[in-house]
């Protein structure tokens, strides 16, 4: 049984399909799987296995009446702690969350459970998903499964890991600044943050309304294309979806062809800060398209330095009024409530012992930067550097169909060693950042391990707003040929925990 | 502070300049919430019309109700504003426990109408323009109901009841300009400016703006400057003034209060003030320097409103007759002098009068009956005259049978008070009652016959040509037909006898 857990999502359905294995044998090796390492890792803050089984139980039911499945069918999913689940608790890795019970499921949700997908449980995140390393998740760290010693990436760290422990073949991750490709990248695994608008936010926790972009995860890249097609397309609950169709993901993450695909080598993506390893990795990856028939420009983005100031303004700002709901008043936390305090009392008892403390530094950060006197200097000037980022990635893709660089600079560090410094965890989302300003489409897959430390290097590819498939395409190849060169796919096996 | 010591209003005024700004929230009649889907219905049980996104769950998001927007335009146009190429909604960020957000949906300063005015008449007639600000779109909050302490506030309860039926209902905000040059007619400016904004918001039925039930909602501002300065004074709130004669009293007060103040040589606080319908006083509510902060921002979870030119001059081609050009064309048609269309529409008849005559009534005999029998009636019970039980056709058919003859004045005011009583149509009435003209001579002749013998000296003195004196044996005759003769009938029949 243990061995149905190392098989692709494509692998895993298609063998469901032909009856070659049940749903819920499926289903059962992931619990087992997560029962066996989930001490140790971390992943998961709920795991739901009466609701998997049943849900499994369903699809071999609807499979025993002859209806036909879908490409996804029984194929477990790591869900992030973001999106609601109607009867599952919601946290979003917050005390103030603590035991909220959602009534409703977020679009995304409904969507995976349309597709027949088995949720398994609910994933570890930073708290609000604000973080890059997990560490300020309010139910502790969870671990790299490469090093259980190092950070998995953050904010979506625990869908990451999930993936990389082979605790799921499929996860679901959000990505505001880089909290689906940075943990994908430092973990060994693939994650996309699709076109800003073209997977529904109905339902997902706000952090930063107009960054955030819930996205697929798994440990191919034809894995991750099938789940992107089952979460995308319109959504006339969210105002900010695209009512557009949804590039054919799924086919071009099959071409496995780059031949005459002009890839930009994005010029400020280097130098200091970034580990050798991994700019290595990097550059093998660079010839690697080449010879695979691609042609490599570089391509200056000037704006691109001004991206990680212009978000801590934007993200922090739009953070301190969605954040501004948690007020003991309806749900989750209540502190102090002893029928002395006023509402006002209880509220700011339960913010100081709900929030961590970036979400309190974030918080205060954007009602700063909101101020009047200081809108102008701070959420105007930033939002003028969105439209100069925006215009440099207009004037790049005129010249190429995709853009790669580093993921990230560095491979995993270990747990603590930034804990203390913010400025330098916020480093870690240097490459990322610039995609959800302008609300393009990017992935980071696999590359490598860094030479130095055996850990994992991730590529980002991005792509024009929704030119998605170009992403897949670019993987798709890579992905390939990397795995023909290493004679195996860089995550084959099961680590053991 | 007591009345007692405030300085007269007629003092005030001699010394000083008063403006205004009024500033009215209407909820529109949308069928749904501007943000959701939720009803908008009023009554229902408490949080029974409440989803994820009204209740401001996390993980919600709003979606633009699109007859709100339609509704924004409409009121903007006959408002005589400019309507926003492209505009925004901005989040409006406080905390208060009954927005369930703590962020109030809301526009800044991209408002979707802007540049207006308003045009409203006073009681003597003259017309003042009123300009306006702006028009902006917005959601309300949801209701507190504060249990226990002696104020209904917050402060000093013991507890407060939560009800978000409210909140997410769709409002327009309308904020007007300061108000310079009413002098002492700024209470009355006021409250015919609410008046006139009621009747539009009525008009286009975007609205049944009912201020009892809080459909419409008044803040007004004011301000105090020396006679003969330019210079605005500081400003006081009065929040939530909810009838159109407290509108009036409301400002009336606060001139009288600044004035008090000013004379006295103290400053004016600028803060909210609540308005005591018992009394007609305000008293302070909270300080509202310039530097309180709402942080608006863009709303990132909503896209722009970019109303297309050609859909706003569809818009504009098909808003109704609005009320002051109606009430023009109506004074011209019933042929009534300024005064008497004054009293028309304080007494709230110009619908009921004019579907009367819809319904086949001539214009004197339905302003006769709103403005006589169903407007005493209807304040004696203070209540609206629309919602007295009959209809204008009720009344329409009761002037059909006086002009048929087949009921007089007497008659037709019991059928009147027999439809208002619940007896049924007016025909229904009359044969109930049993109450039609007797005009038939044989039956009338034994009855003038009767009075002619009752009274000699009468007759007496109709033969020796006193004709006016036949009043009192018709009187007779309509007494012992128990009013039911028909009058004109029985005065030739009398007149036709004593002739020769």
């Amino acid at each position: 049984m243990t061995e149905l857990i190392k098989y692709t999502a494509a692998e895993t359905a298609a063998a469901i399909a032909k009856g070659e294995v049940t749903a819920v044998e499926v289903a059962r090796a992931h619990l087992d799987r997560i029962d066996a390492v989930d001490k140790k890792v971390n992943a998961f803050l709920h795991v739901d296995h009466e609701g998997a089984l049943a849900a499994a139980r369903a699809v071999d039911a609807k499979r025993a009446s002859g209806a036909e499945l879908g490409p996804l069918a029984g194929v477990p999913l790591a869900l992030k702690d973001v999106f609601t689940t109607r009867g599952m608790p919601t946290t979003c890795g917050s005390k103030i969350l603590e035991g909220w019970v959602p009534p409703y499921d977020a679009t995304l949700t409904k969507r995976l459970k349309d597709a027949d997908v088995v949720i398994l449980g609910k994933t570890n995140m930073d708290e609000f998903a604000m973080g890059s390393s997990t560490e300020n998740s309010a139910y502790g760290p969870t671990g790299n499964p490469w090093d259980l010693t190092r950070i998995p990436g953050g904010s979506g760290g625990g869908s990451a890991a999930a993936l990389a422990a082979f605790e799921a073949p499929l996860a679901i991750g959000t990505d505001t600044g880089g909290s689906i490709r940075q943990p994908g990248a430092v973990t060994g695994t693939v994650g996309v943050k699709p076109t800003y608008g073209s997977v529904s936010r109905y339902g997902l926790v706000a952090f930063s309304s107009s960054l955030d972009q819930g996205g697929p995860c798994a440990r191919t890249v034809l894995d991750t294309a099938l789940l992107h097609e089952a979460i995308a397309g319109h959504d006339p609950l969210d105002s900010t979806s695209i009512d557009a169709p949804v590039p054919d993901v799924v086919a071009a993450a099959r071409t496995r062809d780059v031949r005459g695909m002009r890839i930009g080598v994005v010029k400020e993506f280097a130098g200091e800060g970034y580990q050798a390893g991994v700019m290595q990795r990097f550059e093998e990856s660079v010839a690697l398209l080449r010879e695979l028939g691609a042609e490599v420009v570089e391509v200056s983005c000037p704006s691109f330095t001004l991206a990680l100031p212009a978000y801590y303004l934007i993200a922090p700002s739009e953070a301190s009024s969605n954040l501004a709901r948690f007020d003991a008043m309806r749900y989750g936390l209540r502190v102090g409530d002893d029928g002395t305090r006023s509402a006002e009392q209880v509220t700011a008892l339960t913010r100081e012992a709900g929030f961590g403390p970036e979400v309190k530094r974030r918080i205060i950060l954007g009602t700063y930067a909101l101020s009047s006197g200081y809108y102008d200097a701070y959420y105007g000037s930033a939002q003028k550097v969105r439209t100069l980022i925006s215009r440099d990635f207009d004037a790049a893709f005129a010249g190429v169909d995709v853009l790669v660089s580093p993921t990230t600079p560095t491979t995993a560090f270990p747990i603590g060693e930034r804990a203390d410094d913010p400025m330098a965890m916020y480093l870690a989302d240097l490459c990322t950042i610039p995609s959800n300003l302008a609300g393009n489409a990017a992935m980071s897959l696999p590359c490598g391990l860094a030479p130095e430390d055996n850990l994992p290097v991730g590529l980002q590819i991005i792509a024009p707003a929704m030119a998605d498939d170009r992403l897949y395409r670019v993987g798709g190849a890579v992905e390939a040929a990397l795995n023909d060169k290493w004679g195996h796919a860089l995550l084959e096996e099961a680590p053991a925990l | 502070m007591s009345v007692m010591s405030l300085v007269s209003y007629e003092e005030a005024l001699a010394s000083y300049d008063p403006v205004m700004g009024l500033e009215v929230h209407v909820e529109l009649g949308t069928k749904t919430k501007m943000f959701c889907g939720c009803s908008t219905e009023l009554g229902a049980d408490p949080n029974s019309q409440t989803c994820p996104t009204c209740l401001g769950l996390p993980g919600s998001l709003p979606v633009v109700n699109a007859v709100g927007v339609e509704s924004a335009v409409r009121i903007g146009l006959a408002l005589n504003c400019e309507i926003a190429e492209w505009c925004r909604f901005a989040r409006k960020n406080y905390f208060y426990p009954d927005m369930p957000k703590n962020f109030q949906t809301s526009q800044y300063d991209e408002p979707i109408a802007f540049n207006g005015y308003l045009d409203v008449q006073l009681e003597d007639g003259e017309v003042f323009r009123v300009e306006i600000e702006r028009a902006h779109m917005e959601e309300d909050t949801g209701k507190s109901t504060h249990v226990g302490g002696a104020t209904g506030r917050i402060h000093g309860a013991e507890y407060s009841l939560l009800d978000y039926n409210r909140a997410g209902i769709p409002l327009i905000e309308i904020v007007t300009k300061p108000i310079e040059g009413a002098g002492h007619r700024a209470p009355e400016v006021a409250k015919a400016y609410v008046a006139e904004l009621r009747e539009l918001i009525r008009a286009l039925g975007v609205s049944e703006a009912r201020m009892d039930k809080g459909q419409m909602r008044c803040d007004v501002n004011l301000s105090l400057r020396p006679n003969g300065t330019s210079t605005f004074g500081t400003r006081s709130e009065t929040k939530n003034v909810n009838s159109l004669r407290s509108v009036e009293r409301a400002a009336r007060f606060e001139i009288q209060r600044h004035a008090t103040v000013l004379t006295d040589g103290g400053t004016i606080v600028q803060e909210t003030r609540h308005f005591h319908e018992d009394d007609g006083t305000t008293t302070a509510g909270r300080i509202k320097d310039n530097a309180e902060d709402y942080r608006y921002f863009p709303e990132p979870d909503l896209v722009p409103v970019a109303p297309a030119r050609e859909w706003v001059e569809e818009l504009r081609a098909s808003l109704p007759e609005l009320p002051r050009v109606r009430r023009a064309r109506l004074q011209a048609e019933w042929g009534l002098s300024d005064k008497d269309m004054q009293s028309v529409l304080n007494a709230g008849a110009v619908e009921p009068i004019s579907e009367t005559i819809a319904a086949g009534a001539p214009a004197d005999q339905a302003r006769k009956w709103w403005m006589g029998e169903l407007a005493r009636r209807a304040n004696e019970t203070g209540t609206e005259l629309s919602e007295q039980p009959i209809t204008p056709a009720q009344v329409a058919r009761v002037c059909a049978l006086v002009a048929e003859g087949k009921l007089n004045d007497k008659l037709a005011r019991q059928v009147i008070e027999g439809v208002l009583a619940g007896e049924g149509e007016p025909d229904d009435v009359v044969a109930g009652r049993g109450l039609a003209v007797v005009s038939d001579d044989s039956a009338l002749g034994a009855a003038v016959d009767q009075a002619i013998a009752d009274n000699p000296d009468v007759a007496a003195k109709i033969r020796d040509g006193k004709v006016q004196a036949v009043g009192a044996l018709v009187g007779a005759v309509m007494k012992t037909t128990r009013g039911q003769a028909d009058a004109a009938r029985v005065k030739d029949l009398i007149l036709e006898r004593l002739a020769a």
